[in-house]
């Protein structure tokens, strides 16, 4: 048996943070799937700080990741929003298609 | 308990104020004009609230929130600025039908968020502060909601602004982890370069903070908002978030990451060269003023990072002073924008100023006036800003950065020569109509009155951005 330790998390942390940093420079598809990339970095962002928490006895990382957790939740809400808008002036959501200004 | 609410007052009166002027917008039909006069009074106050509060430094809530000079001569500026970019845009948001009541109340609230994040002194304070402005800022970008480019500008902020934070979160956790605090002053006790995860969160925490300046290279975002927002947006943009964003900056150099300078300061000398030499160079081949602008903001934030990567005090407050006349600087060229006025369309490309000068001379000069300050041409106001800078960077003894800060000064000065061409020796194509905007007009003035007569009290203005760091 293997004792799971502070650095298990913080590599999970970092494997789901790069998934999400990844996710948002390889998609060609759809803008949801950023917007799925954006709440996965939050994510990770949390596990490392209750892990922090837990490990270092200390309280204020946990109340740290209710705030994200909040902020997380309005970003999404106003993502969304912003995504509403564009596809009623546009008809598409494809990342490909959101180039109207270059240069 | 009642001492401390007397030192947060003003964050206290701006969010009531937010309140109560939104309950007046929902329920009074065709509210823009009381909503927009009620939300600059509501600014006036704020500053004389500010100005009447002392300067002394003082900490609360867990010494979470800090007041000092510092960060009320950053609310004030914070708060001027956005008074003239709102009353200098009014007339232009009227005609291209934005004045949904939303609008300055929105603005609003990205003030209250500005206000946390230069007061303060903790990292869940600073990000929530961070949050509260970047969610309003995407949503103004995108407020002209039924045009397609408008919108588009608001997909991208929102896209990249949200990575930005993520990164500049993650550092965040991993400074909490490796500092055991999320606390400024207890983070810098904790910080030396052998905390080599902590270094590594600086670095995270950095790349988001430059995003939120528009530093090359975190500076994709800028040109394609700047052109797709509404002007009157743009200058906001331009203009507001740059100034808290520099005040962020200053602070995490100065309070949590003074002890591992030199871990900090090549990566800060990197993003100024290189946002130099792309704003000098990518503006040269513009038609769009806007887009031009854009790329002259991300060259002067290269400049006013030239001035913080001195690590020093002197170049801090060289840094203060470059962004206090940027801001000025900026509303007076933006306001310009809003005088170019033609069958009711706005012009926006360099084209539609060919030879203005013949039938708008008063336009004229006052392009003149603000690019050439811009350029940093003496005796200017844009001259003594970019002295400052390269008068401590040399003082640091750091020769490279100020010989590519001098260079790409002359090569910015070809774009902004260029357009000083267009408008007097080219041809004269559309005569604009004889505008009733008066804000407008007051604005270019102002403007244009400060930087020519800086040269008059330049030490005046030195001797008090230097009193903002003596505690």
């Amino acid at each position: 048996m293997i004792e799971i330790g502070l650095g298990h998390y913080l590599s999970l942390g970092a494997i789901i943070f790069f998934l999400g940093v990844i996710g948002i420079f390889l998609n060609r598809k759809n803008v949801i799937v950023i917007l799925m990339s954006i709440e996965l970095i939050l994510l990770a962002v949390n596990i490392n700080l209750i892990s922090f928490s837990i490990f270092s006895n200390d309280i204020v990382g946990q109340i740290f990741t209710m705030l994200i957790l909040t902020v997380a939740a309005a970003e999404a809400a106003i993502g969304l929003a912003i995504i509403v808008v564009y596809y009623r002036n546009r008809g598409s959501i494809r990342v490909e298609d959101i180039h109207g200004m270059k240069g | 308990m009642i001492f401390n609410l007397n030192i947060l007052f003003p964050e206290i009166f701006l969010s009531l104020s937010i309140f109560i002027i939104l309950m007046l917008g929902v329920f009074i039909k065709k509210s823009f004009n009381i909503i927009f006069n009620l939300t600059s009074l509501i600014i006036i106050t704020t500053i004389v609230i500010i100005l009447s509060n002392s300067n002394n430094e003082v900490k609360i809530f867990l010494d979470s929130f800090t007041r000092d000079a510092f960060s009320n001569y950053f609310k004030i500026l914070i708060l001027v600025s956005s008074f003239f970019v709102l009353n200098s845009s009014k007339t232009f948001i009227m005609d291209n039908k934005l004045d949904k009541f939303e609008y300055p109340i929105i603005i609003l609230l990205s003030i209250l968020g500005m206000f946390f994040m230069v007061s303060a002194n903790d990292l869940i304070l600073f990000y929530l502060g961070l949050e509260l402005q970047s969610l309003s800022l995407y949503i103004l970008a995108s407020i002209d909601r039924d045009n397609l480019r408008s919108t588009e500008s608001g997909i991208k902020y929102f896209v990249l602004s949200a990575l930005s934070s993520g990164l500049l979160l993650y550092g965040c956790s991993l400074l909490y982890g490796f500092t055991g605090s999320t606390n400024f002053d207890l983070i810098a006790d904790q910080l030396y370069k052998d905390n080599k995860g902590a270094v590594f969160a600086m670095v995270f925490i950095l790349v988001g903070l430059a995003f939120k300046v528009s530093a090359v290279p975190f500076h994709m975002w800028t040109p394609d908002v700047y052109e797709g927002a509404p002007t009157s947006i743009t200058s906001y943009f331009a203009v507001v978030p740059k100034v808290a964003g520099l005040a962020l900056l200053i602070k995490f150099m100065f309070i949590p990451f003074s002890n591992i300078l030199l871990e900090w300061q090549t990566i800060i000398i990197f993003l100024s060269i290189a946002s130099m030499i792309l704003g000098a160079v990518a503006a040269m081949v513009q038609k769009n003023l806007k887009r031009l602008l854009a790329y002259s903001s991300i060259g002067h934030i290269g400049y006013a990072l030239a001035g913080v990567a001195t690590g020093v005090i002197s170049g801090y407050q060289s840094a203060i002073t470059y962004i206090s006349i940027y801001v000025i600087m900026n509303i007076g060229a933006f306001s310009c924008l809003y005088l170019l006025k033609k069958d009711g369309q706005y012009k926006e490309n360099i084209s539609d100023l060919s030879g203005i000068s013949k039938k708008h001379p008063i336009l004229a000069i006052s392009l003149l006036i603000i690019l050439f300050s811009l350029a940093g041409v003496p005796p200017l106001g844009g001259f003594f800003a970019k002295f400052y800078v390269f008068a401590s960077v040399l003082e640091q003894k750091m020769y490279p950065l100020a010989i590519i800060g001098l260079l790409t000064t002359v090569m910015s000065a070809f774009y902004y020569l260029k357009i000083i061409k267009t408008v007097y020796f080219d041809d004269s194509v559309i005569s604009f109509e004889s505008t009733k905007n008066k804000s407008a007009q007051f604005s270019v003035l102002v403007s244009c009155v400060i930087l020519v007569t800086f040269f008059l009290y330049p030490s005046i203005f030195n001797n008090f951005v230097t009193s903002l760091f003596v505690n």
